[in-house]
């Protein structure tokens, strides 16, 4: 039995960042807005206190805050021809689960895109000819500029508090800062973060072979802020637990910290916890969803909440899932390039240099998410690649984040795993050893895609997400030429051990590489091209609005989250400003 | 049985519980550990979901890979093995956020995909502890608990390498839990059961929990910061 409940004016599925944001906004606005979280309510106080959050094992290695693949997890194969095996646990990347999703055990590195990024077929037609971007690499524009973008990528900073320095201010170039970014509004709202000695050692290095280092923006509060919705940030204590963990000291920047005390407020705003949506109710001829049904997961029981705006903010596979088994929009079909949904699935390659220093003590266990030196100069098309023979690149950057030590005890290449030697490189190196990484682009390829597996089935007896995926010569390319850079900067750093790990063999699920995946209802300019307008629109229904890096139409050599939640903002602004008014298509056909 | 070993105990600068090894640090001398007491420690914790039989057989396997020395205690002596068993008693060990449904496709080779095996990690672990036993007595008469150091080392970099096949489980996927559990259970808080008096801590440097380095970060830049590591249970 489906029991149906009262209308409201917008449901959201999914209540991490993008979710959030959204709720804050329309209930704003004054709409009735109900949030579908399928994950529990946490309270921070009660959920992430000293001492027990400082629990690596549980925490990080058995993964609590991270969804559960008993519940529902993906499959993955690497060539459209193979059967898929699903992601039993999850390891490469770490979906979120609960009230604010993976915004709780994130980071906090909070990057603006380039300008280049949300144009990049144009920008590399015009800069190299289209003849030079090989058939299979399906980029294209976002139809959304960094100018668009600017006030709320500003917007977001101010929300998160972001620790950092400015590079460019309405086209002034800033000492310091990184001077590759797009023109920027302003400074950051609090200063960076104080540098570790690896940071410090990256950015001599980096200055003196004729690099531009700066510190990493990072929404990890150096100083006790407020932000403009009312909610207080501690200062950060450089602890070390920021991805996988919750924030004791309120210092990175979460749902849970700067946007869930002022929801709790607004009247119109109500949120539905352990509530796993299954379908968007879609009235195909009326091109319009009237609702979404989710299981109560701690009763069984099934809902159906009518509303007249339905917003998918359950991340990139949940959103492309949802699209799929709802039956809105054209199913992709890589072989013949048909289709919409499911297209542009992007991942992320992260190669790294790991250096041993022997005359160093780096204190690894000093750190904040978000503490990093960087380098832009080899990130996107900051550098000429008429000679290269692929496209991207990414930042490189010594980022001090954590030296928990089940995870993190790197040794010299050919030390032994296990043994009487591994425990004299591993006594010897610990305190002595920093990461180099490269967070290198993605861009789309024909065959890289998702769609529902015909086999293996979610806690309800649902088809769970397929990804087809691997890494493109294009991508292999591009990771060995920014770890070639990244080596030279260790070696300028003079490093003992400058040990390049590169990437070879295909994909694997199981090592952690990143949680920035992208794509799978993207956006673009036609319905042909796809999920979404550059309103985040729907096509095919117009009162559905998709958000978060499932509407990128490739991934960009940053951590995505700024992005995600600059174009929410920009997705909010056009709903209320314009939807409203007149409830239709915001872009003709 | 474990072997009787000598070790030392470094870093004297550490204010060490008290045990043996504490007073050994405290006084600078090095000590032989009577391994047979710590052997007699380690029966006074129950076992909760092995045998004893198993139990021995990773007592051999986690010594070997964390063996006694200057630097820390065995992997055993340290309490990795009571560390395994709590784990394998549990909702880990249980299948917990374990995707269990089929069907399977045997893993062999495959090991981008993570183990894709039909058990839940203690009958995992049960399973391929039988099944290197039985290939033990197959090729040298005695079971893994039995092999001298020399022959268990050399069987276990031969698991490691892939040269060892098991009918019914994946040998590399076995191996990795093995180790994986045993660096685990060695560098874990102590609140489970290994990493007793913070041994590994010590070993490299970590100084524990709760951290608060806001002022630290900047005075210890490429110095050594030293303190009496701490665990959870020591804020309790």
């Amino acid at each position: 039995m489906v029991q149906v409940l009262k209308s409201t004016d917008a449901v959201i599925v999914g209540l991490g960042w993008t979710g959030a944001i959204m709720a804050r906004e329309l209930s704003r606005a004054g709409l009735k807005v109900i949030a579908l979280e399928r994950g529990p309510d946490r309270d921070a106080a009660e959920s992430f206190a000293l001492p027990q959050i400082r629990d690596e094992l549980r925490y990080s290695v058995r993964q609590e805050l991270m969804q559960d693949p008993k519940v529902e997890t993906v499959t993955l194969r690497h060539r459209l021809d193979d059967e898929a095996r699903p992601v039993r646990r999850f390891g490469s990347f770490l979906p979120g689960d609960g009230v604010g999703g993976m915004g709780t055990h994130w980071n906090g590195n909070t990057f603006r895109f380039l300008p280049s990024d949300h144009r990049l077929r144009s920008h590399l037609t015009e800069r190299y000819g289209a003849a030079r971007i090989p058939d299979d690499m399906t980029i294209q524009d976002w139809d959304v500029t960094y100018e668009d973008l600017e006030p709320h990528y500003s917007r977001f900073e101010a929300l998160c508090g972001v620790s950092g320095k400015a590079g460019n201010i309405a086209g002034k170039i800033q000492p310091g800062g990184n001077p590759f970014e797009g023109p920027r509004s302003g400074e950051y709202p609090n200063r960076p973060l104080t540098p570790s000695h690896a940071n410090e050692l990256f950015r001599h290095a980096a200055t003196e072979i004729g690099l531009h280092p700066f510190p990493a923006p990072a929404s990890n509060a150096s100083a006790p802020y407020v932000n403009p919705e009312g909610a207080s940030l501690g200062a950060c204590q450089y602890c070390g637990h920021c991805d996988r963990f919750g924030c004791e000291a309120n210092a990175k920047a979460t749902p849970m910290s700067t946007l869930v005390p002022a929801l709790r407020q607004t009247a119109g705003f109500s949120k539905v916890t352990n509530a796993y949506v299954t379908r968007v109710l879609y009235d195909a001829k009326g091109k319009r969803a009237t609702g979404v049904r989710y299981v109560d997961l701690r009763s069984g029981e099934t809902y159906d909440q009518p509303a007249d705006i339905v917003v998918l903010s359950a991340w990139v596979f949940g959103n492309t899932r949802l699209m799929l088994m709802s039956g809105i929009g054209e199913p992709y079909d890589p072989r013949s390039g048909k289709g919409v949904v499911g297209k542009n699935y992007c991942y992320q390659i992260q190669p790294t240099v790991q250096l041993f220093l022997k005359d160093e003590e780096l204190n690894p266990f000093m750190g904040a998410g978000g503490l990093g030196m960087v380098v832009d100069d080899f990130n996107g098309d900051n550098f000429d690649h008429a000679k290269l023979g692929f496209f991207g690149g990414g930042y490189i950057s010594l980022n001090s984040t954590n030296g928990r030590p089940i995870s993190f005890r790197p040794t010299p290449p050919g030390t032994p795993a296990w043994g009487t030697k591994w425990k004299q490189e591993t006594a010897q190196w610990y305190r002595r050893t920093a990461s180099v990484l490269c967070e290198g682009t993605n861009y789309a390829s024909r065959t890289n895609a998702l769609d529902l597996d015909p086999t293996y089935r979610d806690m309800l007896g649902q088809p769970l997400l397929r990804m087809t995926y691997n890494f493109t010569p294009n991508d292999r390319a591009m990771a060995d030429f920014l770890l070639g850079k990244a080596a030279e900067i260790g070696r300028a750093m003079n490093a003992t051990v400058v040990a390049p790990q590169p990437r070879k063999g295909d994909f694997n699920v199981v090592s952690y590489q990143s949680s920035h995946n992208t794509g799978g209802t993207i956006m673009g300019r036609t319905p042909s091209d796809s999920v979404v307008n550059r309103y985040l629109q729907s096509w095919d229904a117009h009162n559905v609005f998709v958000l978060g890096s499932s509407v990128f139409p490739q991934n960009a050599g940053y951590n995505p989250t700024a992005a995600a939640a600059a174009t929410t903002y920009w997705c909010a602004d056009a709903l209320v400003k314009k939807y409203l008014k007149d409830p239709a298509p915001l872009v003709s056909q | 049985m474990l072997d009787r070993r000598g070790f030392m105990v470094s870093g004297g600068a550490f204010a060490l519980a008290q045990t043996d090894a504490a007073a050994a640090a405290d006084s600078g001398t090095n000590i032989k550990h009577d391994g047979a007491e710590a052997s007699k420690n380690t029966a006074a914790d129950p076992l909760y979901a092995l045998t004893p039989g198993e139990a021995e057989f990773l007592t051999a396997v986690v010594d070997a890979f964390i063996p006694a020395d200057d630097l820390s205690p065995s992997g055993s002596e340290c309490g990795v093995v009571v560390f395994i068993d709590r784990q394998l008693a549990g909702a880990y060990g249980a299948g917990a956020r374990l995707y269990q449904e089929g069907p399977f496709q045997p893993g062999n080779g495959q090991s981008q995909f993570g183990p894709q095996s039909p058990l839940a990690p203690l009958q995992f672990i049960q399973l391929g502890i039988a099944e290197l036993d039985a290939w033990s007595m197959a090729n040298s008469n005695v079971p893994v608990r039995q092999l001298a150091k020399p022959e268990l080392n050399t069987l276990l970099q031969n698991l490691e390498a892939g040269k060892i096949a098991l009918p019914r489980i994946d040998a590399r996927a076995f191996f990795s839990a093995l180790l994986q559990l045993t660096m685990e259970g060695f560098f874990s808080d102590p609140i489970y059961g290994g990493n007793r008096d913070k041994a590994s801590w010590r070993m490299i440097g970590y100084p524990g929990l709760p951290a608060t380095y806001a002022k630290a970060i900047k005075q210890y830049r490429g110095r050594r910061y030293q303190a009496e590591p701490k665990s959870i249970a020591d804020f309790l």
